[in-house]
């Protein structure tokens, strides 16, 4: 059993320590040891983009970064995204235009969306389209997801 | 996943100790986006993995007019993508750079990386070669280069010795009256592997209207990405024309040898990289200021 090695990081804007192994994704620690659920083990090899987080300002698979690697980082989940007064507007734009069916997909691509609109605020349809291209819902066929990513800009 | 120990050295210097310590059992990570794959999946083995993103000279993107781009092998392709000197001076570099995966892997994978996995159908590469980019490599018995169409040896495999790993990739500076393209044949908008990949790259004389020198490279119609040299040194001293331009692209059909697999027939491959490369061709001449001779 290799040792464990302790990390410490900014999660939703408060520090949290943990141990993990080196081989661990951050995408199990944070489920397994952190208990923050939202993000999806979908496929493990980075397609689906259902584990996706924002660390440092940049959208990426959870399953393809260790969790040791985040030393020092700062991350955003899906547990992150809403205020305490309430739901982000992707969030609500995402009810009020039924853009998931199962969910399973969904807080991948409301982090997704997320980092898009923080990179740029006022995304045409076919910005919204080739940004979420590493998310894969079986459900919606894309087009309630991209009305409610599209609307969530206006708002 | 497997269990192996982790390292993040500080230095070029230590990842060259590291790996001799470990003779053949330690993996270099870069962005992850292959590595840790292959090793959730046993495709490879590591009893240590040393990542590099936490050396600057290995993430650093560095350009000068007169010593051209210099990328460390760890650098992103977001990075490498939204550097205002890549994107003024190297379009064509990142037309296939940009092409690797969606905004995730972007993020995370480097160019580097890219060319380590020596994927026949590899986006970056064919790119690369068409810009005459050089790979420059670090092991126990100290620095040498090697450029980009050499350092790809077999699906998956790559010229570095046991002990050596890639510190950069080098890109010339940019010529007077050069150009250069890449694009590729997937059948959905996004988010697939290259079907067939082909890259241009030209320089024109200063009357833009006859080429000087050419380059043709070829991705997923051979074991390695190809630099097409027959079909490029074709066009050299001749004119700009539709008919010069459709003959190098049937030479360098001539030059692929594609196979059949689950993303196409040989014979599908053989007809794109004359379409490809014609239309590569055209974009390359576009950005060198070039106009066809009617």
């Amino acid at each position: 059993m290799p040792n464990k090695t302790h990390v410490t990081a900014t999660i939703n804007g408060e520090e949290m320590e943990f141990l993990c192994e080196p081989r661990q994704s951050l995408l199990e620690v944070l489920r397994e040891t952190l208990g923050l659920m939202g993000a999806k083990e979908g496929c493990n090899n980075g397609n689906c983009g259902a584990c996706n987080v924002i660390l440092d300002g940049a959208l990426v698979n959870s399953c393809l970064v260790l969790a040791v690697e985040i030393q020092g980082r700062n991350i955003t989940t899906i547990e992150g995204i809403a205020s305490p007064n309430g739901l982000h507007a992707l969030q609500q734009k995402f009810i009020e235009h039924a853009a998931l069916q199962c969910g399973f997909c969904t807080p991948g691509f409301i982090v997704a969306s997320k980092a898009l609109l923080d990179n740029n605020p006022d995304p045409s349809e076919q910005e919204v389209r080739a940004w979420l291209a590493g998310n894969l819902c079986r459900c919606t066929g894309y087009d309630r997801i991209v009305k409610a990513v599209l609307d969530a800009a206006d708002s | 996943m497997q269990s192996f120990d982790y390292v993040s050295p500080k230095s070029a210097d230590e990842v060259v100790a590291l790996l001799a310590g470990k003779n053949g059992d330690a993996r270099i990570l870069s962005g992850g986006t292959d590595l840790l794959v292959q090793l959730r999946e046993g495709r490879r083995q590591a009893k240590l993995v040393i990542d590099i993103k936490n050396i600057p000279e290995l993430t650093q993107i560095t350009f000068d007019s007169k010593n051209g781009l210099r990328i460390g092998a760890a650098a992103s392709c977001h990075e490498i993508c939204s550097d205002p000197n890549v994107i003024k001076y190297y379009p064509g570099l990142v037309d296939g750079i940009h092409l690797i995966g969606g905004v995730q892997i972007q993020s995370r994978a480097s160019v580097g990386g890219n060319l380590c996995n020596a994927s026949p159908a590899a986006d970056s590469i064919p790119a690369l070669i068409v810009h005459e980019a050089v790979c420059n490599i670090t092991g126990p018995k100290g620095k040498r280069s090697i450029p980009v169409e050499s350092f790809c040896v077999a699906p998956g495999r790559n010229a570095m010795q046991s002990g050596e790993f890639l510190t950069s990739v080098t890109v010339p500076a940019p010529q007077e009256n050069f150009g250069a393209s890449y694009l590729r044949f997937i059948p959905r908008n996004e988010m697939d592997i290259a079907v067939v990949g082909a890259g241009a790259s030209v320089i024109l004389d200063a009357d833009r209207k006859r080429f000087v020198a050419v380059r043709i490279s070829l991705g997923a119609v051979a074991p390695t990405p190809l630099l097409a040299s027959p079909a490029g040194d074709f066009l050299s001293g001749k004119s700009v024309t539709h008919q010069n331009v459709k003959e190098a692209a049937l030479r360098a059909q001539a030059i692929a040898k594609p196979i059949t697999d689950l993303r196409g027939t040989a014979e599908h491959r053989k007809h794109l990289v004359a379409v490809l490369v014609e239309r590569a061709l055209d974009k390359a001449i576009e950005r060198a200021g070039g106009k066809y001779a009617e």
